[in-house]
C-alpha cells in the first residue's frame, strides 16, 4: 500500500498576546491510500487543529512551527497559498462538525455545490457541473435531487445537511476526506446513518478518511487504524481493533474503561480522575502523569518517546521498555 | 412572497393610520381654526353658528373620519402663511429635499460599502485604522458644524462652491430638479456631503463589524476549505450575509436622514421640506406642520416597506415564513 498522507513531527503554535502556546507537540501519523484513520482524544487534545493544519486552515494566531505534512509526496506545510487553494476542496475535502452552521444560509445548495466544481475546473460547463452535483446527491441518498438543488440550507434537516456536505466533499473525487467530528452535532439515530454512509462511500470511491472524533465507538466501527492524542501529542497508535481490545497507554486504558458499555449495570461509570491540562500548563515529563495510576518518578521528568507495546501498538509510556 | 408583501403592506397601512391620528391630534390642539377664518370682529353667536356649520362640535371620531377622508383626497388643510393648500406647498418643496437625500444616500452607499468591506478584510492596515479613528470624529461632529465648516472652507476661503440655494432648477412635469445642470450639482455638493457626514461613518463601522463577524463564521471557514478564491469568499459568501443587517438598519437610517435635512437645509438655505418646516414652526403654521408630519411619515413607512421587501428577496428564510 502506498502512502497518502504522512504527518511528521508536526508542531503547531498559537502566538497569543501573553506568549506562545504549543497546541500540538510533534504529532506523527501515516495514512495509506484508501485507508481510514481515527484521531481520538478528549476536547482540547489538539485533534481538530491537527486536522485543519493539513489543509493549512488553522485559525488566525495559530501556525505550523515545524514538521511536515506530506501529501502524495508534496509537503503541504511549505506549498504556496495558490497551490494549497487548488488542493483544498479538490484533492482533500473537509467535513465540518456542525452541519447547521457549515452551509451558507443565503446561497442555494446548487450554487454551493457547483461553485466548488467550477473553482477547480474552470472550463466545466454549467450543465456538466449540475449533472455531477445531481449524481453526488444521489450517492448520499437525497431524494428528488433536482428539486433540492434550488433550495436553501434552512429547508433541510441536520442529517440531510450533513449528507449534502458529504456530497460536496465527493464532488471532485478527492483522495482524502478529513471529517472533524462529523456526527457530534447530530442525534444518535442519524449519527449511525451518517457514519455508515461515509464508510460506504470511502470504500466505493477509494478515498482515505481522517476521522477526528472523541467517540471511540464510532472509531471502532469505521477505522482500521487509530491514533490517540493527549495534550497535543500522540500517546498511542496502531490497529484500531488492537488498541480497543488491548490498550497499552494508561490514558487509552482509561478512555476505553470510561465507555458506558464496559461498566456493569447499576455501578458508577468509570472515569479518568482529573482534567486534561490546558495548553499553558502542561506538566513536565509525561503530560498524563498527574492523572496516571501507574505514575513513576521518571514520568515527572522525562517525556516518553514512542515505543513498541505488547501487541504491536506504538505507545508513548515509560511502562514499556524503549525499543532500539 | 406575495403573502409576505400583503402582510407587510397591511402593517404599513396601520402605521400610517397611527401617524394620521397623531397628525389629527396636533391639528385639534394647536390653534383655533375659527379665529384664523373669521378674525376677531365676529360675535359669539355667529361663531357658534360657524362652529356648527364646519362640524367642529361633532364628536372627535366624526371629525377624525372627515380629516382622514380629506387626507386620502390629498387635502391636508390650508397653509396659513402661503394661503394655499398645504399639500401643494409640500409637493412643491419635496423635490429639493428628496434630491438632497438621494444624492447623499448614493454618496453613503458608494463610499461605505467598499470602505467598510476593506476595513473588515484588512483590519490591521493603515487605511482601516485611519478610517476607524476618523469615523469616530465624523460621528461626533454635529451636522450643522460640518455644514458651517464646509461653507467656511469652500465658499468663503476658496470660493469654489456656492454657499446657499439650489442654483439652476429645471422643471420636469411638476418636479423641479437641480440634477440636470452643472450649477445645480455645484449647489447640491456641500449640502449632501454635510447630510451624509453622520451616516457615512456609521455605515462604514456597521458594515465593517457585520462583515468581520460573518468572516469568523463556520460557513466562511468551510468556504475556504472548499478551495474558493478570496474574491468569491469575500464578495459572494461573506458580503451577501453582511448585507442583511445593513439593509435593515439602512432603511431606518434613511428616514433619520430625512429628519437631518432640517439642519442641513437651514444652514444652506436649501428650499426644501426641512427649511419649510423650520419656517412653519416659527410662524406656527399648524396645517403645514401636520402636512409635513404626514408626508414624512408616509415616505418613511414607504421606504421601510420597500427595504423590507428587498430584505425578503435576499434572505431566503423570510420568503418561506411569509409564504406559509
Amino acid at each position: 500500500m502506498s502512502k497518502l498522507l504522512e504527518v511528521k513531527d508536526l508542531v503547531i503554535k498559537f502566538a497569543l498576546r501573553t506568549g506562545e502556546v504549543t497546541a500540538t507537540n510533534g504529532v506523527s501519523f501515516t495514512l495509506n491510500k484508501g485507508e481510514r484513520l481515527g484521531l481520538v482524544g478528549e476536547s482540547g487534545a489538539g485533534k481538530s487543529v491537527t486536522g485543519f493544519s493539513i489543509i493549512n486552515l488553522i485559525s488566525k494566531p495559530g501556525y505550523i512551527a515545524s514538521g511536515e505534512v506530506d501529501f502524495l509526496g508534496e509537503n503541504l506545510a511549505k506549498v504556496s497559498d495558490e497551490r494549497m487553494r487548488s488542493i483544498r476542496g479538490n484533492r482533500i475535502s473537509m467535513i465540518f462538525q456542525d452541519p447547521m452552521m457549515t452551509l451558507n444560509p443565503v446561497l442555494t445548495i446548487g450554487t454551493q455545490m457547483t461553485e466548488t466544481l467550477h473553482q477547480h475546473n474552470p472550463n466545466m460547463s454549467k450543465e456538466e457541473a449540475r449533472n455531477i452535483a445531481l449524481d453526488k446527491l444521489c450517492k448520499v441518498y437525497i431524494p428528488s435531487p433536482e428539486k433540492r438543488l434550488a433550495q436553501y440550507p434552512h429547508e433541510f434537516s441536520g442529517g440531510m445537511r450533513q449528507r449534502i456536505i458529504i456530497a460536496i466533499a465527493l464532488l471532485t473525487g478527492p483522495e482524502l476526506i478529513i471529517a472533524d467530528e462529523p456526527t457530534t452535532a447530530l442525534d444518535v439515530t442519524i449519527q449511525a446513518e451518517i457514519m455508515e454512509l461515509l464508510m460506504e462511500l470511502c470504500e466505493t470511491e477509494d478515498m482515505g478518511l481522517l476521522l477526528i472524533t472523541h467517540d471511540l465507538a464510532v472509531v471502532g466501527q469505521v477505522t482500521q487504524n487509530i491514533a490517540v492524542m493527549y495534550a497535543g501529542s500522540v500517546v498511542e497508535k496502531g490497529l484500531t481493533a488492537q488498541v480497543i481490545a488491548n490498550p497499552q497507554h494508561p490514558y487509552s486504558q482509561g478512555l476505553i474503561a470510561a465507555l458506558p458499555q464496559s461498566s456493569k449495570h447499576g455501578e458508577r461509570l468509570n472515569q479518568i480522575p482529573g482534567m486534561m491540562p490546558t495548553l499553558k500548563d502542561i506538566p513536565p515529563g509525561c503530560a498524563f502523569n498527574p492523572r496516571c495510576s501507574h505514575v513513576m518518578d521518571i514520568c515527572k521528568t522525562e517525556t516518553p518517546c514512542l515505543r513498541l507495546g505488547e501487541n504491536g501498538n506504538l505507545v508513548a509510556c515509560h511502562l514499556y521498555p524503549e525499543s532500539e | 412572497m406575495i403573502a409576505f408583501m400583503i402582510r407587510r403592506i397591511t402593517q404599513a397601512l396601520i402605521v400610517i393610520i397611527i401617524i394620521s391620528i397623531i397628525g389629527f391630534a396636533i391639528k385639534q390642539s394647536v390653534g383655533d381654526p375659527l379665529r384664523e377664518l373669521l378674525g376677531i370682529s365676529v360675535s359669539a353667536e355667529e361663531r357658534e353658528e360657524f362652529r356648527e356649520k364646519l362640524g367642529l362640535n361633532d364628536p372627535w371620531y366624526v371629525q377624525y373620519g372627515r380629516f382622514l377622508s380629506d387626507a386620502t383626497h390629498g387635502d391636508l388643510g390650508t397653509s396659513m402663511f402661503y394661503k394655499r393648500p398645504a399639500t401643494e406647498v409640500i409637493l412643491e418643496k419635496a423635490p429639493a429635499t428628496l434630491e438632497l437625500v438621494l444624492v447623499s444616500s448614493i454618496l453613503i452607499i458608494v463610499l461605505s460599502v467598499p470602505l467598510g468591506v476593506f476595513s473588515a478584510i484588512r483590519p490591521n492596515s493603515l487605511l482601516s485604522r485611519f478610517l476607524m479613528g476618523s469615523s469616530i470624529v465624523g460621528v461626533s461632529i454635529p451636522v450643522f458644524l460640518t455644514a458651517i465648516m464646509l461653507v467656511y472652507i469652500f465658499s468663503i476661503k476658496l470660493g469654489w462652491l456656492p454657499s446657499y440655494g439650489r442654483g439652476d432648477v429645471v422643471m420636469i412635469g411638476g418636479w423641479g430638479t437641480g440634477l440636470l445642470t452643472l450649477d445645480g450639482w455645484k449647489h447640491i455638493l456641500m449640502p449632501s456631503v454635510a447630510l451624509s457626514s453622520i451616516m457615512l461613518p456609521l455605515f462604514i463601522r456597521l458594515i465593517r463589524s457585520e462583515m468581520m463577524e460573518v468572516l469568523e463564521s463556520e460557513y466562511i471557514k468551510y468556504a475556504w476549505a472548499k478551495g474558493l478564491t478570496h474574491k468569491r469568499v469575500w464578495f459572494i459568501h461573506a458580503f451577501k450575509n453582511t448585507l442583511l443587517p445593513v439593509i435593515t438598519v439602512g432603511g431606518v437610517q434613511l428616514g433619520v436622514t430625512i429628519a437631518f435635512t432640517i439642519l442641513t437645509e437651514t444652514v444652506f438655505q436649501w428650499q426644501g421640506l426641512g427649511f419649510m418646516f423650520m419656517e412653519a414652526v416659527e410662524r406656527s403654521d399648524a396645517p403645514l406642520l401636520v402636512a409635513y408630519l404626514m408626508f414624512v411619515g408616509i415616505v418613511m413607512v414607504g421606504v421601510n416597506t420597500i427595504v423590507d421587501m428587498i430584505y425578503g428577496l435576499i434572505n431566503p428564510t423570510i420568503r418561506i415564513s411569509g409564504g406559509k
